[in-house]
């Protein structure tokens, strides 16, 4: 007796040093993948979020009558929109003679300005004949020169922006007219081949009609084959089959679906191409066998009682599974849907096969309308040359994040509301 | 219950002497395994000893043979069940008596290996031929399981939910009606009447078992099969459903199942013993208790197997 216990007391010292070195590497695990997150974090952070400010220029435009009605009515289409802005900041920098000079002066106002005015008279034709104080936005050039992105002392030929325009911005910026002001463009934009006038919305929107076909897809017909597979179907060969199969379908890559739906909706069923319905119909394949596999093990889970329960009162099969195997079963189904919409937001290799890599100025409107989807965007953007598309690459991954973020926070919200006792 | 069978001994007929496997997966089986080592000629398995047959039969079993794949676990069993009677089905674990029990309400259905063969009627009607849906048979012969297993749900919706699955109800005011019928009946409205919004996985073990017994009598069967009810209650609340026994039985014929000798004792008119998948013997519980008339049956019931 005694002598069994000094063979544990001898023990305890080496199993106490395991616990220790199991501790210690677990906690080392830890901070390394918690370490990775912050850099990424903070390095997305500092890179991407001067893209949520833009640098704009106030001019006193003069909506003239001779340029935006030269026979008398108001031409929206030909009127020199541009030349109203670039004599408005003429009149800022009266000091600038000579055309190459002005030309020179005319690139620090970004094309958007021109637009912009032609908008504003649109939306308000009285504006015809008067004078208005408005913002507009400069050159990505002088973004990046004011943002700090373009260094100064780099000798005058090998950066975008030249001494002289340097010194008509530092001349703007010390009367004030220069300021740097929250950049709705991000957000109200299609992409644009201006990185001051490129924005997020078309991707986004293009991302969430995906997200929709996706979800109107593959929740219910993940969900009904798990309830067949799992409360209906015989245990056989073929059942068997159908089970690996799915699982393998798991760990298709994913560029696979893309090509398939490439060949099945586009080339066979002739869906229009780069259009969000025909992404989401490709993310659905991708995202159902993630969507079957989370529903069976959410029915597997619920206890065999409750069935037995409302069998023994003589409930239907139908009965037993939708009054009682499908409430307990919906939470634990939900999440794997939300990871599957997750894993489908986030996939960019299938979209590329179906067209929707392309550069589209328009938000799309509907399910069939040209678009891309947020991580093609990041992709376009990341491989665009302009300074000023860097951030807007982290940016964009922010936002994607964001997103993300609020889907897997719907999530917990679901499950924690719809998790039951038994 | 169901892996208890189907790791049962291979105990077949014409092997008599078959020693018991070396692989057991419990120790209950260990005991049970003795009891092989008796030759069959003495004992007589095969024949149920006592009296199978009642007045006003209600429920009938003959030469009942259930299979779970290649498992042999109800061996030629014939019973009569009366009508307004408790029976007790005793016996050691994986001796077949809940494998029984769940042929009387077809849930042996639901196990895709299960077979059956024999014919058991209810009321005159076979539950096995092709015109009887289980659905029906099960409205009509209720279950109350092991383990209490109340809905998730409110305590009035669990016992509604069999009225309101078979349309039983008319209105809410009919509804609320055999709600609280059935509830005074399996003894517990006084507790429960004021929290019926309650979740019934809130009540205690004995008053969640009442609850499910008043979840089953609120279909109005004709036939409670109890599988071992109060295993998991506490002896406190084991005496009040025992007592609800004694009241349902002037209205029910109830089949129990169940491990405490004193219970089918104190509970059942008839009792049967099980043994390996065969009916040893069957007779009243007095008869039972005071005078076996099998050896495997004294055995049992004087605590030296099982």
């Amino acid at each position: 007796m005694n002598e069994s216990r000094e063979i544990v007391a001898a023990s305890l010292k080496r199993r106490r040093r395991q616990e220790q070195v199991f501790k210690f590497t677990g906690l080392a695990a830890t901070t390394v993948g918690v370490l990775f997150l912050g850099v990424f974090f903070v390095d997305l952070i500092a890179k991407g979020s001067s893209a949520f400010r833009q640098t704009y220029v106030q001019l006193d435009v003069e909506f003239s009558e001779s340029v935006l009605a030269p026979g008398g009515e108001l031409d929206l289409a030909y009127a020199d929109f541009d030349g109203l802005a670039r004599s408005a900041l003429r009149e800022l920098l009266p000091e600038v003679t000579g055309r190459s000079a002005r030309r020179e002066m005319n690139r620090l106002l970004s094309i958007g300005a021109g637009f912009q005015i032609r908008d504003m008279i649109a939306a308000d034709p009285t504006l015809l004949g008067q004078t208005q104080s408005i913002w507009v936005p400069t050159s990505s050039n002088v973004d990046m020169l004011i943002k700090g992105n373009i260094d100064r002392a780099v000798e005058e030929a090998r950066r975008p922006i030249s001494d002289q325009q340097i010194g008509w911005v530092d001349q703007l910026q010390a009367n004030g007219r220069i300021e740097r002001k929250f950049n709705t463009a991000l957000f109200e934009n299609g992409d644009s081949r201006e990185p001051e006038l490129a924005g997020i919305k078309g991707a986004l929107m293009g991302s969430f009609y995906m997200l929709l076909v996706t979800v109107a897809l593959a929740f219910p017909v993940g969900v009904a084959a798990a309830i067949y597979l799992e409360e209906f179907a015989p245990r056989n060969k073929w059942s068997d089959l159908i089970e690996v199969n799915i699982n393998n379908l798991a760990a298709v890559p994913s560029i696979v679906f893309g090509l398939l739906g490439l060949a099945v909706f586009i080339n066979w069923a002739a869906l229009p191409r780069s259009a969000p319905l025909v992404g989401g119909l490709a993310l659905s394949l991708l995202t159902l066998p993630v969507i079957i596999i989370a529903s069976r093990a959410a029915i597997k889970a619920v206890p065999p009682s409750i069935r037995e329960a409302a069998l023994g009162l003589g409930a239907s099969k139908m009965q037993v599974v939708f009054h009682h195997v499908m409430p307990l079963a919906l939470p634990g189904m939900l999440t794997g849907t939300i990871i599957g919409m997750s894993r489908a937001l986030g996939e960019s290799a299938p979209l590329l096969m179906i067209g929707m890599v392309a550069f589209i100025v328009d938000v799309p409107a509907s399910f069939t309308d040209p678009a891309t989807a947020l991580p093609v965007q990041i992709y376009l953007w990341a491989d665009s040359p302009e300074r000023a598309f860097a951030e807007r690459t982290s940016a964009a991954i922010i936002i994607l994040l964001a997103f993300l973020l609020a889907m897997n926070l719907a999530a917990v919200i679901i499950r924690k509301r719809m998790e039951r006792k038994w | 219950m169901r892996m208890n069978v189907m790791t049962e001994v291979d105990f077949s007929q014409e092997s008599p002497d078959t020693e018991a496997p070396a692989q057991q997966t419990n120790g209950e089986a260990v005991v049970e395994s003795l009891s092989l080592t008796v030759p069959e000629q003495e004992t007589g398995l095969d024949q149920t000893v006592g009296e199978v047959r009642c007045e006003s039969p209600f429920v009938v079993a003959e030469n009942v043979n259930v299979y779970y794949g290649d498992n042999h676990a109800i061996k030629d069993v014939t019973l009569e069940i009366g009508k307004k009677q408790v029976i007790a089905l005793i016996g050691p674990s994986g001796c077949g008596k809940s494998t029984f029990l769940r042929c009387l309400n077809r849930m042996n259905d639901t196990i895709d290996i299960a077979r059956v063969s024999g014919s058991i009627r209810l009321d005159g009607q076979d539950i096995y031929s092709k015109a009887m849906d289980p659905v029906l048979l099960r409205a009509r012969v209720g279950m109350v399981f092991q383990k209490p297993n109340p809905f998730p749900k409110s305590i009035y919706d669990n016992v509604a939910y069999g009225p309101r699955i078979h349309g039983l109800a008319a209105d809410r005011a009919e509804l609320d009606h055999i709600v609280h019928r059935s509830l005074d009946r399996a003894g517990l409205l006084k507790e429960v009447k004021d929290r019926m919004e309650e979740p019934g996985t809130g009540l205690s073990g004995g008053q969640q078992q009442r609850l499910c017994i008043a979840r089953t009598i609120a279909v109005d069967p004709e036939v409670i099969l109890m599988d071992e009810p109060c295993s998991a209650l506490d002896p406190i609340a084991t005496a009040r459903i025992e007592d609800l026994m004694d009241e349902l039985a002037e209205d029910y014929a109830i089949v129990i199942v169940t491990h405490s000798m004193q219970q089918a004792a104190r509970v059942s008119k008839r009792v049967a013993y099980f043994h390996l998948g065969n009916l040893i013997e069957v007779d009243e519980t007095d008869k039972i208790f005071t005078n076996p008339q099998h050896k495997l049956t004294e055995d049992y019931i004087t605590g030296r197997i099982g």
